[in-house]
């Protein structure tokens, strides 16, 4: 195989907007979007676990595990249940996102990364199945013990079995129909080092494993909790202000510039590197607004602390911020 | 050296498939004690010469324009790691020590030790260490500038610095921290060529190995620092017992030297530009923008190899698999293409986007403690000093990797 090596990637704002390329329905009530940079160049890196935040044309935004191919550079995968209570996030993915729509994109971020160990069980219940599906290849690919318990209401309504069922008796499908609850205490067997359990999935599951692995050794078991509640305010789409505190100058960032470009057109040099959000170089201080944190750094508690943002990416959620510059 | 555009079948068994293409071929070594000396006129040839290059004297190819470089830099997928970042080719030599688990590693295995330093060396945990390295550089400016205005910049403070600050922030012992910048020279020294310097630094190595490993045990580090954060990472889980007295070796390994270079780089810089100095000292916030400018201008770390995992057309040349490919960071960051008047050092340019601590995934963790020690370095000097001038002839240190200054006698005018 002959590939050839990509151009530059882009920086700035065209990192912040993804375009869907492909959507196609996985199972009943489940579909997948494919999506790329409107340039085709290289995405965000991203490692199994990983999290992005869509900004639907809706002005919504929803966090969706990335269940696609990480050494694809170009394309991310997001699976999208369809929520029979949606108040706008899934329903508008599955009704009216289409093909050749652009969205706005942050992250991709990680709280539930994949440590090492030599054995990995994996628990997933329903749409839950979508961070664990990256991780199923990685250990795969590193040679590990791994088992997955994969539950769903009914067959029909579990995503990706057709992947899955390549790994023969590694994976053990469990519809609630067929099958009733799942039997974690079977699958998990007794408490024992090495081992790391990953659980994603409803609040019920997540409890369940909790209780199950309570007798184990501590930071065995790892789980990420689906956030059905909206993160805030939607994504503004407006142009915002940005007061410089130190010098009193005023600009104005437009939706197709980045803070950092607004920045420099009034001539205050911030210091950057990688222009994705991604190395941390042009962080900056953060005194009054709340920022759109687009950034691929920050964790939850930093993020909500929005007492610093990487303007080469983030953007406001407010009318006007306050940096320190 | 000699350029020449050869059409040259493409060497090694497994390059049945790939196509004969011409590709510019050049007979210069980089690791030459003359290219050493000064690689710029070799860095400008091989940028002339095309987008890769092929170097028949060690059969790699090389790349030295800032678009190929920062993209392949950038393109783990294609440009890999694991098979070492110098010329050792790891799939089929054995490596001269345990390879990094972070330079010298692909995804998946770079993720966990990756995200850990990250977290370890991230701008918010240094927030802690900004007032005490303000502190310690203000006091050793003091210090110097006390023993008097004329001195050599290399032992009397660029040095000196990391090796006050850096140590301690890792939580290493106070005995034994000599053996830091021999070991690093080193290691920097066997990403090249088995030429005399490699020869040079061999007698040391078992001693030194054997001391850096010693440091990043458990018990000899400090109940807080960097190396106690890794340890309580692998309590977590986040990283296996093993593989943290492997990932506080990197910080060993890869954040002193560097870093004393770094800060030659911007002295010799500031010793011969006048009024770039004047600027700083006007507006010393600059001071992390200097820093940049002197890494992008001076290039500490002058080359790493990757390896390509798959046929890689560059141009119009096809790199085959398996084929290291090493890539001039310094050539790059100054690549005319990329950069206006790109051998001037100037503060009035952004440096954003140089590649002097790479791109990507393998992005320098340790950027910006690197940064933060310059900062305070510079922010004290340029309260102090009103000028600084060369104060005699400088000497460039050899290092296959690395561009690094021996010597640079400074005189410098108190404020």
């Amino acid at each position: 195989m002959t590939v050839t090596t990509p151009a530059v990637a882009p920086a700035g704002a065209d990192v912040a907007t993804l375009r869907v390329v492909g959507k196609q329905v996985q199972a009943e009530g489940v579909l997948t979007l494919d999506l790329a940079a409107p340039s085709g160049g290289r995405l965000r890196d991203w490692t199994p676990g990983s999290h992005v935040d869509l900004v639907l044309p809706n002005g919504l935004t929803r966090q969706y595990s990335l269940c696609g191919d990480r050494f694809d550079p170009t394309t991310y995968r997001v699976g999208v249940l369809l929520e029979p209570e949606s108040r706008g996030g899934s329903a508008y993915v599955h009704r009216e996102l289409a093909v050749g729509d652009v969205v706005g994109i942050g992250g991709p971020r990680n709280n539930f990364p994949l440590v090492p160990a030599d054995t990995y069980l994996f628990v997933a219940g329903g749409i839950g199945i979508t961070p664990l599906l990256p991780m199923v290849r990685q250990a795969e690919m590193l040679g590990a013990d791994w088992r997955l318990l994969y539950g769903g209401r009914t067959r029909r309504s579990m995503a990706f079995l057709d992947e899955l069922s390549a790994h023969g008796e590694r994976v053990l499908v469990r519809p609630q129909d067929e099958t009733g609850l799942l039997d974690l205490a079977g699958f998990l067997g007794g408490p024992r080092p090495g081992v790391r359990v990953y659980s994603c999935g409803p609040a019920p599951l997540l409890a369940a494993m909790e209780a199950a692995c309570a007798e184990w050794p501590p930071y065995t078991l790892r789980t990420e909790r689906f956030v059905a509640a909206d993160g805030g305010a939607p994504a503004r789409t407006a142009p915002f202000e940005v007061e410089l505190a130190r010098t009193g100058t005023t600009v104005t960032v437009d939706p197709g510039s980045t803070v950092l470009e607004a920045l420099d057109r009034v001539g205050v040099e911030v210091l950057s590197s990688c222009r994705r959000g991604v190395c941390g170089t042009c962080e900056t201080t953060v005194l009054a607004g709340r920022p759109d944190h687009r950034d691929a750094l920050l964790d939850d508690d930093e993020r909500a602390a929005g007492d610093c943002m990487y303007v080469c990416v983030s953007r406001s959620l407010d009318d006007r911020l306050v940096l320190d510059l | 050296m000699t350029v020449t555009t050869a059409t040259a079948t493409t060497a090694t068994a497994t390059t049945a498939t790939a196509t004969t293409a011409t590709v510019p071929t050049s007979d210069v070594d980089p690791f030459s004690h003359e290219v050493l000396e000064d690689p710029l006129p070799m860095h400008a040839e091989l940028r002339d010469a095309g987008p890769v290059v092929l170097l028949s004297r060690h059969d790699v190819f090389a790349m030295a324009r800032y678009d190929e470089v920062h993209a392949a830099l950038v393109d783990w997928q294609g440009f890999q790691s694991a098979a070492g970042v110098g010329m050792s080719n790891f799939r089929y030599e054995e490596p001269w020590r345990p390879p990094s688990l972070l330079l010298e590693a692909d995804p998946p295995r770079h993720d966990a030790p990756r995200r850990v330093l990250q977290k370890v060396l991230g701008p918010r945990a240094l927030r802690r260490l900004h007032e005490r390295w303000r502190a310690d550089a203000e006091a050793l400016v003091d210090e110097v500038l006390a023993a008097g205005t004329e001195f050599d910049a290399v032992p009397a403070l660029t040095s000196v610095f990391p090796l006050r600050v850096f140590p301690d922030a890792v939580g290493i012992g106070q005995e034994g921290r000599e053996n830091l910048l021999p070991y690093g020279d080193h290691a920097f020294n066997a990403f090249g060529p088995s030429n005399d310097l490699v020869a040079k630094g061999a007698p040391r190595v078992a001693e030194l190995s054997g001391w850096v490993a010693a440091q990043c045990r458990r018990e000899a580090l400090a109940p807080e620092g960097f190396g106690a954060d890794i340890w309580a990472a692998s309590d977590r889980g986040d990283i296996t017992p093993e593989m943290a007295p492997l990932v506080v070796r990197s910080l060993l390994t890869a954040g002193v030297d560097t870093t004393v270079h770094g800060l030659s780089a911007v002295l010799y810089a500031f010793a011969t530009h006048p009024d770039q100095w004047a600027r700083l000292r006007s507006d010393p916030s600059l001071s992390r923008v200097a820093f940049d400018e002197a890494v992008r201008w001076e290039s500490p770390v002058q080359t790493f190899f990757r390896t390509a995992t798959t046929d890689v057309r560059i141009g119009d040349t096809v790199v085959p698999e398996g084929r290291k490919i090493l890539m001039f960071l310094a050539a790059a960051n100054r690549d005319p293409r990329r950069w206006a008047d790109p051998d001037a050092f100037d503060l009035f340019r952004d440096p954003s986007g140089h590649v002097g601590f790479g791109m990507g995934i393998h992005q320098c963790v340790g950027q910006h403690v690197a940064r933060l020690e310059a900062e305070s370095l510079l922010t004290a000097l340029a309260r102090r000093v009103r000028t600084i001038e060369l104060a005699g002839p400088t000497v460039r240190h050899h290092n296959n990797t690395l561009r690094a200054w021996e010597s640079i006698p400074v005189r410098m005018t108190p404020a």
